[in-house]
C-alpha cells in the first residue's frame, strides 16, 4: 500500500522539526511524490548525505511502500 | 588484525566497479528502462555521451538488493563514477542541469 501525504510528512517532521516541507503528487495517482526539503540539517553535506538523511528518516518503507519519491534538499538562504 | 566475513554479492558489486568508470544501476536496460527514474537517468548518460556499463538489477535479485547496502541508498537507479556513489535519479539530474555532472567526468579524464 502507498504512503499518504500525512505518513510522508509525519515521518519527515519527526526528523527535520525545523524544515519547510512540501509534497506534490507528480502522477496524480497518491503513489508518486516529490518532496522539497529545506532544512538547516542538511547544511554542510553533500546530496547524497542529505538524500540519505531524508531515507533513514522514511525508514524501511523506503524503496518499498513508498518507491517513488523524487528529493529536493536544500539548506535555508 | 581484522577479520572480514566473506560477502560474495558485495565482491560482485566491487569487481564491477573496479571493471567500469561508469557504472548505471538501473531497472531495465538503457533501450528499454523499466522505470521512469532509470529512463530519466539513461537520458542524461546519452545526453553526456560517454560510455557506460549498465547493470539491469531485476535480472538479478541478490545485486538488487545488495546494491542498496553497498550504497546505503534504498532506491534504483544508482550512478557509479569509478568507484564512487555519485547519486540517484534526482542527483545525477540536478547535476546534470547544473553542469557540474559534466564537470566532474571532465576532471575524471571520462569527459
Amino acid at each position: 500500500m502507498p504512503m499518504t501525504a500525512p505518513q510522508i510528512e509525519a515521518l519527515l517532521r519527526r526528523a527535520f522539526p525545523d524544515a519547510q516541507i512540501e509534497l506534490t503528487d507528480t502522477a496524480g495517482d497518491g503513489d508518486h511524490w516529490h518532496a522539497r526539503i529545506v532544512s538547516a540539517a542538511f547544511r554542510g553535506r553533500t546530496r547524497v548525505q542529505q538524500h540519505q538523511l531524508v531515507y533513514a528518516a522514511i525508514g524501511p518503507d523506503m524503496g518499498g511502500a513508498l518507491h517513488a519519491l523524487a528529493l529536493q534538499t536544500e539548506v535555508p538562504a | 588484525m581484522t577479520t572480514s566475513t566473506p560477502n560474495p554479492v558485495a565482491e560482485r558489486i566491487s569487481d564491477m566497479l573496479a571493471q567500469h568508470d561508469i557504472v548505471l544501476f538501473m531497472k531495465g536496460v538503457p533501450a528499454a528502462p523499466q522505470c521512469g527514474f532509470s529512463q530519466a537517468v539513461v537520458q542524461v548518460m546519452n545526453q553526456l555521451g560517454v560510455g557506460y556499463a549498465t547493470f539491469n538489477v531485476l535480472a538479478d535479485a541478490e545485486i538488487r538488493e545488495g546494491i542498496k547496502a553497498y550504497s546505503n541508498w534504498p532506491t534504483i537507479p544508482q550512478l557509479y563514477v569509478k568507484g564512487e556513489f555519485i547519486g540517484g535519479c534526482d542527483i545525477v539530474r540536478e547535476m546534470f542541469a547544473s553542469g557540474e555532472l559534466q564537470q566532474l567526468l571532465a576532471d575524471l579524464g571520462l569527459g
